[in-house]
C-alpha cells in the first residue's frame, strides 16, 4: 500500500476468478465471430475451421459463467438474477444475454448443422450412443435433401443473428465494466469496442491454435491457405484492437482528468509487468510485427518468402503470445481498476491466492475445463470432414448457397 | 470545586424523589411503554419523511466516537477494514503535498504528524454513506438488493444479496464493503432501525460538538434545514451527479 | 412445415415455460411492493436491536445530573458517548449498568491537543497539563469548568502558546497583543479577547527605532502596503528575516 486508500478499499473485491470471466469470454465472442466468416461472408479458405470454432465457442461459453458462480458471496442465490432482474443493471443482463446466446445462438447453428450427421451417426451406432444420436436430433429425422436444405438456410439466418449477438456478448461485459463511473480506469465509452475486438483477436488466436494441434495430433495436413487466412484476419483484428487501444490511451493522457496521476504511477509501478511488458510488447507489438511479415495482411504471401513450417511455427507463436497478452489486458482491466484507491491518493496490492475458492488453483482448473469438455464434443460430434465414410458435411452445402 | 462523589449523591436523590412520588413499578412502566411507543409499526409513517445529514468539518475533533459507537450500534465486523463512517485526517504542507490518513477508521487515535516539511493546514473529515439521490449502487444491482427507501435511505437486504461485490466497484465513496461473515455487501443504514423508532442514528448521538447534524431535507424547521440555510454546502465528488445526502460544510477542496 | 420446427418450438416452450412458472414461486412475496426490492426487507432491517438509548432515555431517572449538564459546557454531550451504549439498561434499569470510566484517557479522546483540531476547542497538552490526576479531581465531568483560571492562556491555546515559544515573539506575553476579560475564561465563545486592529500597533515595535538592533524595522508608510501587518505575518510565528 502507499498513499491513502479508504479503510473499506483494504481488501480488493474481484479476483482472478473475474479475471477468467471477461476472457472467456472474449474467447467465446471471438470464436464465433470467426465461425461465421465462412458461413456469412463466404470466407471458404476458413472452412476446415467452422465447426471446430463453433464447438470451441460452445466449450467455453458452458464453462463462462463458472467462475462468476464461484465467487459470488451466496452463489446458492443467483437465481434471482433471472426472478427479478434489475434493468438498470449491466450485469442483471448477463443471464438473458447469456442464455439468448447458448440457446437461440450457439445451440440452435450447432444443432442445424450437425442435425443429418446425428440422424446417421444413430443409424450407424450401437447401444447407447445410439440413443444419444437420437436424443440430440430431437426426434427430428428427416434428411431429405428439402429438410437438409431447410437446415441450411436457417443455420444461416441463425448466423446473420448471431454476429450482433456476439458483439453483444462481449460488448456488453465490456459495458459492466465500462460504465462505472466511480472508477476513472474503467469509466470509458471504448470499453466495449476495445473488449470485442480483443475478443476478436483472442477468438481467431484460439481457434488457429486448436486448428494446429488438432490437426497435427490426428497427423494430417495443415491447409496452408485457411492457415494464412487465420492469420491474416488475425493480423487485421489486432490492427484494429491495437489502435482502439492506443486511442484510450492517448485519450487519457490528453484529457489528463483529476485520476491522471494516480492511473499513471499505476502504472508505472503496479501494472509495468503486466501492462507494458507482457500486454504491449509480448501480446501486441511482438505479434504484430511476425504476422505484418509473415501473414498476407499486408502483401500477398508476406513479405518473407518463408516455408509452410517456418509459416506455421511463426503463427502458433503468435497465437501464443496474443493468448497472453489478451489474458493481461483482462488481468490490467479487472485488477487494475482496483489498485489504485477512488480516493485517487494511493495505491494498493493484489495478491493472488495460491488454494482456495479464488486462487489459482481453481483458475486453472476453470482454464483447463472447456478443453475437457471440447474434448468430450469432439469425441461425440467429430467436426473434420476427413473422416472415412464422411459423406462431406458441406456438400450439401453447395446448392444452398447456388 | 464539586467532584464525581455529588454526581452520586444527586443521583440517589432523584431516584428516593421518583420513587417516593410514582413508586417503583409505574417508573419501570414509563420507561417501557416509552419504548413500546417507539416500536410500534403503525406510527411510523415513511413517505412523510426524507433524510439526509449534515456534516461541519470544522467542528469534527476527530475524536471517532461516531465510529466506535456505529461499530457497536450496527454490529460491524471490528476488523479495520470494515466501516459504516470513519474518520481522515488531512494534512496540507506548504509545498501543496496532501497527506491523508485514516488509521483503523480514527479509532485509535491519529499518529503524530510527521515532523518534515511545514504545514500550511490540517484538519479532520468524517464519512459515511452518502446515501445518494441518485445512487451508482442502486443502479448496478442485478437483483434489486439494494435499494432506495421512500424516506431516501440506501440499505441492503442481506437475505437477498447475491453478494456479487458490483456496488462495492459502483461506489465512488468506499463506503461498501463485503461483509465477512454474511457474506453480503454491508454498509451505512442511517441507523434506519432508530430512526422508526424517533431516534438519530448512533453516530450522530454520540458526536460531542455536533459535527453532525441529521434530519429531514425537505421539511424546512428542523436541524438539518438550519444547517444548510447558514452554510456553505457542499458534497463530495458532485461531477459525478450522484446527488449525495451528506452535506458537508466547510469542506476543503483537496477532500474527496 | 419442416419437421425440425415443431420439435424446436417444443424445446422452448418448456424452458420459457420452466421460467415463468419458477419465477410464480422463486419471487418473493413482497418483491415490487414500493420499488424494485423487497418490501419486508426495510421491516427487518428496521426490527434490528437499539444498543444506544440516546440521551433523552436517561433524564427520567438521573433528572438532576442531566440539569447540570444542560447547564454547562457539556450540554450537547450525550450520557452514552462516555457512559456507552445503554439501551439494555434503560429497558431493564436494575440491569446491565453502564460503565463509569475516570481515567484521564476518556477525558483526553476529545480534550489531548491535537493541531489537526479545530482552533478554540478546549485542548490540553497530556504531557504537561497536571499528569496522573484524574481530570474529575479538578474538572466535574457532567459541569466541567476550567479550574479557577488558567494562569497562562496556554491551558487552551497551546497550539498557539508552542508555536509562539518557538518564534521571535517569545518573549511577548499574550497580554501584550490581547485584553482578555476575567469573563473569557468562564464563557471562552461568547466573549472574545480583543485583537490589534491596524498596522500602527505592530508599528509600535517594529517602526521609528533606529535599524540594526534586535527587532526588525520597517517604514510603514511604505512596506506592504495597503495589506494589514498579519495579513502577511502570523504573528504568533512571524516569518524570520524581513
Amino acid at each position: 500500500m502507499q498513499g491513502y486508500i479508504y479503510p473499506n478499499e483494504f481488501e480488493l473485491q474481484w479476483g482472478l476468478l473475474i479475471v477468467l470471466y471477461p476472457y472467456i469470454t472474449g474467447l467465446v465472442a471471438g470464436a464465433f465471430i470467426l465461425a461465421s466468416l465462412e458461413r456469412v461472408f463466404n470466407v471458404r479458405e476458413v472452412q476446415p475451421t467452422y465447426r471446430l470454432a463453433l464447438l470451441t465457442a460452445l466449450a467455453f461459453l458452458l464453462v463462462a459463467p463458472l467462475p462468476l458462480q464461484a465467487h459470488l458471496g451466496h452463489p446458492e442465490r443467483s437465481y434471482e438474477i433471472f426472478m427479478t432482474p434489475n434493468k438498470r443493471s449491466a450485469m442483471a443482463m448477463f443471464g438473458f444475454v447469456y442464455a439468448w446466446y447458448l440457446t437461440v445462438v450457439l445451440l440452435l447453428e450447432i444443432w442445424f448443422d450437425y442435425r443429418r450427421d446425428f440422424v446417421r451417426w444413430a443409424r450407424e451406432s450401437r447401444g447407447i450412443r445410439r440413443w444419444l444420436y437420437y436424443g440430440l436430433t430431437l426426434g427430428a429425422t428427416d434428411v431429405s435433401p428439402r429438410a437438409v436444405a431447410f437446415d441450411e438456410s436457417a443455420g444461416r439466418w441463425i448466423t446473420v443473428i448471431g454476429i450482433p449477438s456476439a458483439f453483444l456478448l462481449h460488448g456488453y461485459v465490456g459495458f459492466i465494466f465500462g460504465s462505472i463511473k466511480a472508477n476513472p480506469w474503467w469509466s470509458s465509452v471504448l470499453m466495449p469496442v476495445v473488449f470485442l475486438f480483443s475478443a476478436m483477436v483472442s477468438g481467431i488466436a484460439l481457434v488457429l491454435f486448436l486448428y494446429m494441434l488438432t490437426t497435427m495430433f490426428r497427423w494430417r495436413k495443415i491447409d496452408m491457405t485457411c492457415l494464412e487466412k487465420l492469420a491474416q484476419f488475425l493480423f487485421y483484428a489486432l490492427v484494429v484492437d491495437f489502435s482502439l487501444e492506443a486511442l484510450d490511451f492517448i485519450h487519457r493522457l490528453y484529457e489528463a482528468e483529476e485520476s491522471i496521476q494516480i492511473l499513471a504511477q499505476m502504472v508505472e509501478n503496479r501494472l509495468f509487468l503486466s501492462l507494458i511488458v507482457l500486454q504491449l510488447l509480448f501480446g501486441t507489438l511482438i505479434p504484430l510485427g511476425l504476422l505484418a511479415v509473415f501473414s498476407p495482411g499486408l502483401r500477398k504471401g508476406g513479405f518473407v518468402r518463408a516455408s509452410a513450417e517456418l509459416k506455421q511455427l511463426v503463427f502458433l507463436t503468435s497465437a501464443v503470445l496474443i493468448q497472453i497478452g489478451i489474458f493481461s489486458i483482462r488481468w490490467n482491466v479487472v485488477i487494475g481498476g482496483q489498485l489504485f484507491s477512488k480516493s485517487l491518493r494511493g495505491l494498493t496490492v493484489y495478491k493472488a491466492q495460491l488454494l482456495g475458492i479464488e486462487g489459482i488453483g481453481v483458475t486453472l482448473a476453470l482454464l483447463a475445463l472447456p478443453f475437457v469438455i471440447l474434448w468430450v464434443l469432439v469425441k461425440i460430434m467429430p467436426p473434420w470432414s476427413d473422416e472415412p465414410a464422411e459423406t462431406g458435411s458441406n456438400a450439401p452445402e453447395q446448392p444452398a448457397t447456388a | 470545586m464539586s467532584d464525581a462523589g455529588m454526581d452520586r449523591r444527586a443521583f440517589v436523590g432523584d431516584l428516593v424523589a421518583a420513587c417516593l412520588a410514582a413508586g417503583g413499578p409505574v417508573l419501570l412502566g414509563v420507561v417501557r411503554m416509552a419504548e413500546a411507543q417507539g416500536t410500534d409499526p403503525g406510527a411510523y409513517d415513511a413517505s412523510e419523511h426524507y433524510y439526509g445529514i449534515g456534516i461541519d468539518v470544522a467542528k469534527c475533533i476527530g475524536c471517532a466516537r461516531c465510529v466506535a459507537a456505529c461499530k457497536i450500534e450496527n454490529d460491524v465486523p471490528l476488523e479495520p477494514t470494515y466501516f459504516n463512517t470513519w474518520i481522515e485526517r488531512y494534512v496540507l504542507r506548504t509545498n501543496g503535498d496532501v497527506e491523508v490518513e485514516s488509521p483503523n477508521g480514527g479509532l485509535d487515535g491519529f499518529p503524530p504528524i510527521r515532523r518534515e516539511g511545514e504545514v500550511l493546514r490540517t484538519f479532520f473529515v468524517p464519512k459515511l454513506c452518502n446515501h445518494c439521490a441518485n445512487p451508482p449502487c442502486v443502479q448496478v444491482c442485478p437483483v434489486g438488493a439494494t435499494f432506495i427507501t421512500r424516506d431516501g435511505v440506501v440499505l441492503v437486504d442481506d437475505s437477498y444479496c447475491i453478494g456479487c461485490r458490483y456496488c462495492i466497484q459502483a461506489c465512488p465513496y468506499g463506503a461498501r464493503y463485503m461483509h465477512p461473515e454474511k457474506h453480503v455487501a454491508d454498509k451505512c443504514t442511517f441507523c434506519y432501525h432508530r430512526l422508526v423508532k424517533g431516534l438519530v442514528p448512533a453516530c450522530v448521538e454520540v458526536c460531542p460538538t455536533n459535527a453532525r447534524v441529521f434530519g429531514e431535507v425537505e421539511k424546512r424547521v428542523t436541524p438539518l434545514a438550519r444547517f444548510l440555510r447558514f452554510n456553505d454546502i457542499q458534497v463530495l465528488k458532485p461531477n459525478l451527479n450522484t446527488q449525495p445526502k451528506a452535506y458537508y460544510a466547510n469542506l476543503d477542496g483537496e477532500v474527496r | 412445415m419442416p419437421q425440425q420446427v415443431p420439435r424446436l418450438i417444443a424445446v422452448f416452450v418448456i424452458a420459457i415455460g420452466t421460467l415463468v412458472l419458477a419465477r410464480r414461486f422463486l419471487v418473493p412475496e413482497t418483491f415490487g411492493e414500493f420499488g424494485h426490492y423487497r418490501g419486508a426487507a426495510v421491516d427487518s432491517i428496521a426490527a434490528r436491536p437499539v444498543k444506544f438509548a440516546g440521551r433523552q432515555a436517561c433524564a427520567p431517572c438521573h433528572g438532576s445530573i442531566d440539569a447540570q449538564r444542560l447547564a454547562g459546557h457539556h450540554r450537547d454531550l450525550a450520557c452514552e458517548i462516555c457512559h456507552g451504549p445503554a439501551a439494555s439498561h434503560a429497558s431493564a434499569p436494575l440491569s446491565g449498568k453502564p460503565e463509569i470510566r475516570r481515567e484521564r484517557a476518556l477525558c483526553l479522546l476529545c480534550h489531548a491537543f491535537d493541531p489537526s483540531r479545530p482552533t478554540g476547542f478546549p485542548q490540553v497538552d497530556s504531557v504537561t497539563h497536571n499528569t496522573r490526576i484524574p481530570c474529575m479531581t479538578c474538572h466535574a465531568p457532567h459541569a466541567p469548568e476550567p479550574p479557577v483560571t488558567p494562569r497562562e492562556c496556554s491551558a487552551c491555546h497551546g497550539g498557539i502558546d508552542r508555536q509562539k515559544a518557538v518564534s521571535h515573539h517569545a518573549t511577548l506575553r499574550c497580554t501584550t497583543c490581547h485584553d482578555a476579560p476575567e469573563s473569557h475564561r468562564q464563557n471562552p465563545r461568547a466573549v472574545l479577547p480583543t485583537k490589534p486592529t491596524d498596522r500602527a500597533f505592530c508599528g509600535g515595535c517594529h517602526s521609528g527605532m533606529p535599524p540594526g538592533g534586535l527587532i526588525p524595522q520597517v517604514d510603514l508608510e511604505r512596506h506592504g502596503q495597503p495589506y494589514l501587518c498579519w495579513q502577511c505575518h502570523y504573528p504568533h510565528f512571524p516569518e524570520a528575516g524581513i
